[in-house]
């Protein structure tokens, strides 16, 4: 309220005469003025800046302590409790705390990423680290616009926990790195776990139809005839948030168009959407309606109730990532030997070979730009990034992670199997469109739910679809409310 | 004895207006300022922008049709809850047949059916939101069963997932939750009404209709034209928001195709998920107008005389 005050003290000063009641009076009715006046209200709107903003001291730097973490610096962590659930992160905390007996960790775990942490953002009081995921994230292209996340390439130039002679930076999977940065060098944020997003089904129900996983679009026609005839359909996916169908079509607008098509959609390139590959998929999913492959009710279905009807052996397909093995583990079947497949092409005209997936970083941790223990974050990180940490994680909740390798001597389980083996076919073919985590709001709600989700419930014709789609993204082209990133 | 009336009267508002100022006056103009700033809710720096947000959302289209979704709410809302609890009230207290121990009675287990009406009311909006998303599930909801049931095979909607239909599934909801509360409030407003009105119509062989429209409704017109206001705004604020948020498609609720999406949602929208507070308070003044101008036409249309009995 620095206004008001401020004024009235100068009045003060400046009118000795005036009698008390007069003075009171005056700063009453000045107070009525001045309330609505700029000042006082960014100080409300500002409140809290008074004490942050104030990192604690650095740490000695040793060859244990790279990043001169503070030994007795507090370190708070927020983890999203999500799919992966918060075990591996509290492991993980476990080994900090050790490292640094000192140190008092707040640790907790929350659903709703931003209702929880968006107002202690504005304050400016954020957590030392978090894993911003879930269907609360908060937009990733605007916390990197508000300059609201640190730089963690020392994190990524520290040696790493297992080999002091190699950085964090060599020791992580292909693109991690790149998937962090959004404009130019700095890193805003490190993806920890590994996503491997395609078509995933029952290889028992594929061998039950007599078929193997089709690779061009006649075979998935005739599959799926197949399936339904014997009372399965073909499809299924999230209806209710149809932003999972790019999982698969993605991939495959660049496996028939090559990879250059993405690229020009995630600039947000006039008539990127117009491209022939774009319209070519588009019509192939199409078919799956018009054929009635797609199953009954699903464009009314959540993803949890689509994979449940897909567990259930309603139907044959899901466009999904590598989360759905620990996510739809309580309805799966034992036998349901989960596998997943890069997606089918057109065919032998295709610019990229079968087995183009996408495959990207999923579950964002970021240490916010105003944390009081900056370096306690990244180390909190480092630590997560070595062997131990990372094999835990992927022996209890089946995903990989962002280190590449950590996968000898634990048994895996046939949906991460087939996710490596899948990733393993792929080689150099991993695509990883970056419209997903630069403009949300476009990709989920506009492109999502606006195009694809209509225009797989049969509402909109591809042509329509299309040209809503190109409509949408010429619009967040030139919307100079959001930030717009370019591929490099 | 009037000198120091108006000291006296302020002695005993000065703490209510205070708190009313501060709490609900404050924050409006807050909001109405902060609709002229880039103020993004992620980090406290802004700067002012002039009419910018304004000249935006006048051409911004989800706006417009969260703007049509909330009129479309506000006026059909409480017409239909409102006549619907009315019918309930007056048939739970004045619409039974004549009995022979009172004249004057409600239909047969009437307050079992008060029970059943309220019932909702006991409910948490995010539960009942819940329970329908699961009744209306396309694939193996209560609805959709019943319908095959019946042998209705053919006509299985998606109800939620159609755009035709999902708004309208949100409506039922919104009505479903809270005509039971007006059923309570009007029972209570008709066992004000002086049963000898009621005998006197019987007796000049008034039926059931006639009754209802010469006396229970002029006799009940205060406490409707309130209950109107109040599920006016209800429509237009935290119940409306709460349902098609938790029930409809889409990241955050309002679809497929933007076909729920409801002011109050879209203000959530843009402050929460796409970081633009500022505008967010800009649409937000523009649900403050709404709101007063329904305000201002109920008092206005249904200004009556007032009658004393």
């Amino acid at each position: 309220m620095g206004s008001t005050t401020a004024e009235n003290t100068g009045y003060d000063n400046g009118s000795a005469g005036v009698g008390r009641r007069d003075l009171i009076k005056r700063s009453v009715a000045l107070g009525l003025i001045s309330v609505p006046t700029m000042s006082f209200l960014s100080a409300c709107a500002s409140g809290g800046d008074g004490d942050s903003g104030e990192k604690v001291e650095k740490g000695e730097k040793t060859a244990e302590n790279p990043l001169a973490v503070n030994e007795s610096a507090p370190l708070e962590i927020v983890i999203f409790d999500g799919g992966f659930g918060t075990k591996y992160a509290e492991d993980a905390k476990a080994v900090y705390e050790k490292k640094f007996p000192d140190a008092k960790v707040k640790f907790s775990s929350t659903q709703k990423i931003q209702s929880v942490l968006q107002p202690r953002f504005n304050q400016g009081t954020p957590p030392d680290l978090i894993d911003n995921s879930g269907a609360e994230q908060m937009d990733m292209g605007v916390l990197v616009g508000q300059k609201q996340l640190a730089d963690l390439t020392p994190l990524l130039d520290a040696p790493s926990v297992d080999d002091p002679n190699k950085k964090v930076r060599d020791t992580l999977r292909p693109g991690i790195v790149e998937m962090g940065q959004f404009d130019g060098d700095p890193v805003w944020i490190m993806y920890y776990a590994y996503t491997v997003y395609g078509v995933w089904y029952s290889q028992k129900a594929l061998d039950s139809l007599d078929a193997a996983y089709p690779e061009t679009w006649d075979d998935m026609l005739a599959v799926c005839e197949k399936a339904k005839k014997k009372g399965m359909a073909g499809w299924t996916y999230a209806g209710k948030h149809p932003y999972y169908i790019p999982f698969s079509l993605y991939p495959m607008i660049a496996k028939v168009g090559g990879a250059e098509v993405l690229d020009a959609i995630d600039n947000l390139e006039p008539n990127a959407w117009k491209h022939p590959a774009v319209k070519t998929c588009f019509e192939a999913y199409y078919e799956l309606y018009k054929k009635g492959y797609i199953l009954d009710g699903t464009p009314g279905l959540d993803h949890i109730q689509s994979q449940t009807a897909w567990t259930e052996g309603k139907a044959l397909f899901i466009p999904n990532g590598s989360w759905v093995e620990n996510e739809a583990a309580k309805t799966m079947p034992a036998d349901f030997d989960l596998a997943v497949s890069a997606p089918s092409g057109i065919d032998s005209s295709d610019k990229m070979p079968f087995g183009t997936i996408w495959a990207s970083g999923g579950e964002p941790f970021v240490v916010p730009a105003k944390a009081k223990n900056p370096d306690g974050g990244m180390e909190q990180l480092r630590i997560m990034l070595g062997e131990d940490s990372s094999k835990n994680f992927t022996s209890s909740v089946k995903s990989l992670t962002a280190f590449n390798g950590g996968t000898d001597g634990i048994e895996l389980t046939p949906g991460l199997k087939s996710g490596v083996a899948a990733l393993e076919k792929a080689g150099d073919n991993v695509v990883n469109p970056r419209i997903q985590d630069w403009y949300v709001a476009l990709q989920k709600e506009k492109i999502g739910v606006g195009g694809l989700g209509e225009m797989m419930a049969g509402r909109l014709t591809p042509a329509e679809a299309i040209k809503k789609i190109q409509g949408y993204a010429d619009e967040a082209a030139k919307d100079d409310s959001i930030k717009h990133y370019k591929h490099q | 004895m009037q000198h120091g009336k108006y000291r006296f009267i302020v002695g005993f508002l000065a703490a209510p207006l205070t708190i009313y100022g501060l709490f609900v006056v404050w924050p409006f103009i807050q909001s109405i300022y902060y609709s002229f700033t880039d103020w993004s809710g992620l980090s406290p720096e802004f700067k002012m922008v002039g009419f910018k947000n304004f000249t935006r959302m006048l051409d911004d289209e989800v706006f417009w049709k969260s703007f049509q979704h909330s009129v479309l709410f506000v006026v059909l809302l409480p017409l239909v809850t409102l006549t619907l609890a009315l019918f309930f009230a007056f048939m739970l207290n004045v619409g039974g047949r004549r009995r022979k121990s009172a004249a004057i009675a409600g239909v047969r287990g009437s307050s079992f059916y008060k029970v059943v009406y309220f019932f909702p009311q006991v409910l948490s909006i995010a539960i009942v939101a819940l329970l329908f998303q699961f009744a209306y599930n396309p694939n193996s909801g209560a609805l959709n069963s019943g319908l095959k049931l019946i042998g209705l095979d053919n006509v299985q909607p998606d109800w939620l997932g159609d755009p035709d239909l999902a708004l309208w599934c949100v409506f039922a909801v919104l009505v479903w939750s809270t005509v039971g509360f007006f059923v309570v409030l009007f029972s209570a407003g008709m066992a004000s009404i002086p049963r000898d009105y009621y005998e006197a119509a019987l007796l000049d062989g008034a039926n059931r209709i006639t009754t209802f429209f010469r006396i229970t409704l002029p006799l009940l017109w205060d406490t409707v034209q309130s209950g109107w206001a109040y599920m006016g705004i209800l429509a237009l604020g935290a119940e409306s928001f709460a349902v098609v948020q938790i029930m409809t498609v889409g990241p955050n609720g309002g679809g497929p195709d933007y076909s729920t999406t409801v002011l109050p949602l879209y203000v959530y929208q843009k402050a929460f998920r796409d970081g633009q507070a500022a505008y967010a308070t800009t649409i937000g003044v523009a649900l403050l107008v709404v709101t007063l101008l329904f305000v201002a036409i109920v008092m206005k249309l249904g200004r009556r005389e007032r009658l004393e009995y």
